[in-house]
């Protein structure tokens, strides 16, 4: 019997604030890769992007991290890594893939779950996994010129993996068939369907801040807690 | 005497919430902050009235546990509060004879409180006017706070609710009538343009217009019990969805399941049943 291959679900986005629907991706694309019957899902991390990487209305990164931790206080397999908010300049993200990729490898008494026979000698099987987690929109910007590499592209969902997740107004399967490389690899991106429509942006929820609209149950007390007590998003072009 | 005190708003949530879900706790928040941003009034307190197990819906579990995760999701509400009075009840009861009790309610703790008027002591007026008006501030705080006092009870519901009212059989007219004409509805929708068209087809809802509030709720938010359940029979997760403790609470007394879904298979919903017997009789 084939043992299931350890996935790790990577993250990466501005977090800005995060927001209950960020932590549904992981959810969905968790419940989506176990129902394959061929993934084991182990952990997944949330990457808040650098403060470099110039977004408007970006609060600093510190606050983003400590959001995220707050909103994983009662998750007990997802966390936050601040690595990629810690360089210097932004990274690319099959940068950020690369050093999680590494970092896991090193890390790997991550065996749990796993058939007790591959334990000794690691085959391709045993090794986890890294997947880059994302909504259709993200899949959606691949198609923007200049914004990614077609290399990194490439790389990504050769190397890696995609687990993309529905987002109304989006038709993933559309802009695979609407890209060489994306078809060439998509047995290596998975589309989860969220059955439950949650529009959820953290662009929205900036706004309703500003306005003092509340924004209770779109994202998690703590959080919300937190952007309070530091007085973040209290007016619209925040910086 | 100044008039632009607002008139002080309690909503009222009726429903199956089988379960409840962050969906139904946006509906309250969404509906305050627009009451509120109205400058006329005040949302003073949340209501959620769990239906009775007498209504008969397909699926619907126990009251005892949809009070239960009720009041585990509005704990960390300042505002929001379960009520069971509905849910108790033997038989099914109306919307209409829910929002009565409250209403009732509200005004008998204000008939309470009356006695505390401030009308009765101006110290700082101007002593020949306050003079003149003692004779009729006694009688008239009575009314005053009747009117001005006495929080109105409202009920928030989706725009479901307010199209059901189209429904063959499923409400009285003259519950409609009250409901929109007594009390007053705030309705959440994100189809704004096909419930202003819904209320212009009614003519009884139409000629309440002014006391039916439409609020746009411009993220979809498609958190529907239905969905919650599915998901639940299918060992998906509904984390994120609903409050922590409400997920928690589910999966400790595994509640939804293909058996609890098939309850009430086949039974006639209650207020189906009511109007049937009624035309017999």
């Amino acid at each position: 019997m084939k043992s299931r291959i350890p996935v790790v679900l990577l993250a990466c986005g501005s977090f800005n604030p995060i927001t209950n629907m960020h932590l549904r991706l992981f959810e969905v694309a968790r419940d989506h890769l176990h129902q394959t019957g061929r993934y084991q899902v182990i952990g997944g991390i949330i990457s808040p992007v650098n403060d470099n990487y110039g977004k408007k209305d970006l609060v600093a990164a510190r606050h983003r991290v400590a959001m995220a931790r707050l909103a994983l206080q009662t998750s007990d397999w997802i966390q936050v890594d601040p690595w990629e908010s810690e360089q210097v300049q932004w990274t690319e993200t099959v940068k950020v893939l690369r050093h999680h990729h590494s970092e896991l490898l090193r890390s790997l008494p991550w065996k749990e779950g796993l058939d007790q026979g591959k334990v000794d000698s690691p085959g391709p099987a045993a090794v986890p996994e890294l997947k880059l987690l994302c909504g259709a929109d993200v899949l959606k910007t691949f198609q923007t010129p200049n914004l990614w590499k077609d290399k990194h592209i490439q790389e990504i969902v050769e190397k890696f993996g995609l687990v993309c997740v529905d987002r109304a107004g989006h038709d993933p399967k559309g802009y695979i068939l609407g890209s060489p490389i994306l078809q060439r690899y998509q047995d290596n991106i998975h589309l989860a369907r969220e059955p439950v429509q949650n529009e959820i942006s953290a662009t929205y929820i900036r706004r309703a801040l500003g306005q003092g609209q509340s924004v209770k149950y779109l994202l998690p007390d703590a959080v919300i807690a937190y952007i309070k007590e530091h007085d973040l998003y209290t007016s619209p072009g925040e910086e | 005497m100044e008039n632009s005190e607002k008139t002080e708003v309690v909503l009222l949530a009726c429903g199956s919430f089988n379960p409840i879900t962050n969906m139904h706790l946006r509906l309250f928040e969404l509906a305050k902050d627009y009451m509120n941003g109205t400058g006329k009034y005040e949302v003073i307190k949340g209501i959620i009235s769990p239906v009775g197990d007498a209504y008969k819906k397909k699926g619907l579990i126990s009251a005892h546990h949809r009070v239960i995760m009720a009041e585990l999701a509005a704990k960390n509400s300042k505002w929001l509060e379960v009520d069971t009075w509905e849910s108790l009840q033997q038989d099914w009861i109306e919307t209409a004879t829910v929002l009565r009790h409250h209403q009732e309610k509200l005004e008998a703790s204000s008939c309470d409180q009356q006695q505390d008027s401030p009308v009765l002591e101006r110290p700082g007026r101007k002593r020949k006017w306050a003079e003149q008006r003692q004779d009729f501030s006694q009688k008239k705080s009575l009314e005053q706070t009747k009117t001005k006092g006495v929080p109105k009870v409202k009920l928030l519901c989706g725009a479901d609710l307010l199209e059901s009212f189209g429904v063959p059989n499923l409400w009285k007219g003259e519950d409609i009538a009250k409901i929109v004409g007594d009390y007053g509805l705030i309705c959440i929708t994100r189809a704004g343009n096909d419930a202003q068209k819904f209320i212009y087809e009614s003519d009884v809802l139409w000629k309440h217009q002014n006391n039916i509030h439409l609020v746009n709720e411009w993220i979809t938010n498609d958190i529907s019990s239905t969905k919650i359940r599915r998901a639940l029979r299918r060992g998906q997760s509904i984390r994120y969805l609903v409050p922590d403790l409400v997920q928690e609470y589910i999966e400790k007394h595994s509640l939804y399941s293909s058996e609890s879904e098939e309850r009430n298979v086949g039974v006639i919903l209650a207020p189906l049943q009511r109007k049937t017997a009624e035309a017999d009789t």
